[in-house]
């Protein structure tokens, strides 16, 4: 039932921007005030052929990091195609910036989007284009900045990225670590106020996966952005927790690491189990939860 | 009844109802992504360098094949003809019967199944492809429409480039034809292109280039929908490609059928 009610909004969708007629927005978007939850899930519930979330609901603030851990299946990655809008719920709201995206025909979920950077698990990059064409992707199609302007700001999220030398090559020749390098760059070119990782150190070797947390960090931490982390490597998860950076009076970025988890804040756990939040709290909780199935999870 | 035949035609009804409402959901699905596709073709924003892009992929990319197809259908026809003719004593009409056949049947529909075979299965392969590595969710979260950039454009390339493409397989089909009928059938050069010319009505002409259109159309549409749809990896992938150049040649075949029909009330042949 849940299939047939959601092509049945999809065909909806389809004819509206056929006709070029928005489908009625529920209410006006407006972002969110700034003591407000940037991204609010209120017992969302959504089933394909089984259930995937059963009455999920959280918050994350402005600048706030939220890191996602559960089991293969357990709907991590569907919490965030949900909050683009690339998946509907049966029931609850999500609101992402003070819009209710679970309501937005695909017109307006753009503008919701352009809020948002996503790095797919794979990076997802575009075969048939180049490393800058692919970063500077969304900033040609906007059309809002010159050819030289896009130029530059590729440059620079390429050097943020460390792949500053790779602007002309194919996806194809570049490794697992370096694709998803690239896709941080993709991610950061529009300079959105949220950041989501779709398990982004999955299949990397830990140095590589450093790196890669080493960025997560870095985009937060001196650019403030609010990021959502969904990954099942614990180890990953807990540098991010616990890696902070700033950069120096001499311009280099300094990384410290604090061991006592007990100090930690900012950074909030989840833990997904079959559809359900199984937990939510700060990493020291999550450490020190007596919860046999975190306990196994954790070990 | 039986309880076990009762379960048995319950559970038929039910695997019946299900067959059938995944039918009628895909039909609903290509008819909104083909509308959507059309319209896209027509609106703003317009992806004019992926027109161009598909338009030399499909285009030039196949002239090959049709170039070939055109020129070995003309002269099997040819030498098929006049074997028939030949009972008649009528072989000097060999002329005649391969344009009319070329120009009017032959032409659009092996042109488009041509095609077809090599286009339409890349078309669902590529785009399955981003379907699986998450590239088409990657243009939707950059604020791309998917259709506008993917579709609209491959099928402004079928509609213009297959019409194109028919034409030079049509003269060539023509000119194999004249190949085998003076070489072969020993007809003169003069007379073969003097029944050609005499055989050839405006009607012909319609009939023949407003297929291209059509197939074009079709081929495109199917291509796109089928990789769009694709679920899985690898072997979803394979399964589309095949899928869409099935799909798309049963659909030629029979549209190809019901313009005719149309297209001959429409043009009656004098």
């Amino acid at each position: 039932m849940g299939d047939l009610l959601r092509k049945i909004q999809e065909v909806k969708e389809g004819v509206s921007d056929l006709l070029g007629v928005a489908p009625a927005a529920t209410e006006p978007r407006e972002s969110a005030a700034p003591d407000e939850p940037i991204v609010s899930f209120r017992d969302v519930h959504l089933s394909f052929d089984r259930p995937i979330l059963r009455g999920v609901s959280f918050d994350l603030h402005r600048g706030g990091t939220k890191i996602v851990l559960g089991g293969s299946g357990s709907g991590k990655t569907t919490i965030l195609r949900l909050i683009l809008g690339l998946l509907k719920p049966d029931a609850g709201s999500i609101r992402v910036d003070g819009a209710d995206v679970g309501r937005l025909g695909e017109k307006d979920l753009r503008e919701v989007r352009l809020k948002i950077g996503m790095v797919f698990q794979e990076g997802a990059l575009f075969d048939s284009m180049t490393v800058g064409e692919n970063v500077g992707y969304r900033l040609l199609e906007d059309g809002g900045l010159s050819e030289e302007d896009v130029e530059s700001r590729v440059l620079e999220m390429l050097g943020f990225v460390g792949l500053q030398a790779f602007y002309d090559r194919m996806p194809s020749e570049l490794s697992g670590g370096q694709r998803r390098r690239v896709a941080v760059a993709r991610a950061l070119a529009a300079r959105p106020q949220i950041m989501l990782y779709d398990e982004p150190t999955t299949g990397l070797d830990p140095i590589t996966a450093t790196t890669i947390t080493d960025l997560i960090v870095k985009v937060r931490d001196l650019d403030g952005v609010t990021s959502i982390l969904v990954t099942h490597q614990l180890r990953d998860a807990f540098n991010v927790a616990r890696t902070f950076v700033y950069r120096s009076a001499d311009g280099e970025f300094t990384h410290n690491v604090i061991d006592k988890l007990d100090v930690l804040a900012g950074t909030e756990f989840m833990m997904l189990r079959e559809g359900r939040l199984q937990f939510e709290g700060t990493p020291y909780e999550l450490s020190s939860s007596g919860d046999p199935y975190i306990r196994e999870f954790l070990s | 009844m039986p309880a076990k035949t009762q379960y048995l035609l319950a559970s038929l009804g039910r695997r019946a109802s299900a067959r059938l409402k995944t039918s009628v959901l895909h039909v609903q699905d290509y008819v909104v992504l083909a509308a959507r596709g059309l319209a896209g073709m027509v609106t703003r924003p317009l992806h004019a360098r992926d027109v161009l892009t598909q338009m030399d992929s499909l285009g030039v990319g196949s002239l090959s094949i049709v170039v070939l197809t055109g020129m070995f259908t003309g002269m099997v026809l040819a030498l098929q003809s006049a074997a028939s003719l030949d009972v008649f004593g009528a072989r000097p009409y060999v002329g005649r019967l391969v344009c009319v056949s070329i120009v009017r049947e032959l032409g659009p529909v092996l042109t488009a199944l041509m095609v077809t075979g090599r286009v339409c299965s890349g078309m669902a392969a590529e785009l399955g492809s981003m379907v699986v590595t998450q590239q088409i969710d990657a243009l939707r979260v950059l604020g791309t429409d998917p259709i506008r950039k993917l579709v609209a454009p491959r099928i402004a390339a079928g509609v213009v480039m297959l019409p194109i493409l028919t034409i030079i397989s049509d003269i060539l089909g023509i000119f194999g034809g004249s190949l085998i009928s003076i070489f072969n059938l020993k007809l003169s050069w003069e007379y073969y292109w003097r029944t050609v010319g005499s055989a050839l009505g405006i009607n012909d002409v319609v009939m023949g280039l407003s297929k291209p259109v059509a197939f074009g159309f079709i081929l495109t549409s199917i291509g796109c929908y089928m990789g769009l749809s694709t679920r899985g990896g690898a072997e979803g992938v394979g399964a589309s490609t095949t899928q869409s150049v099935v799909a798309a040649s049963v659909m030629i075949l029979a549209s190809d059928f019901f313009m005719t029909k149309l297209l001959l009330l429409l043009f009656p042949v004098v």
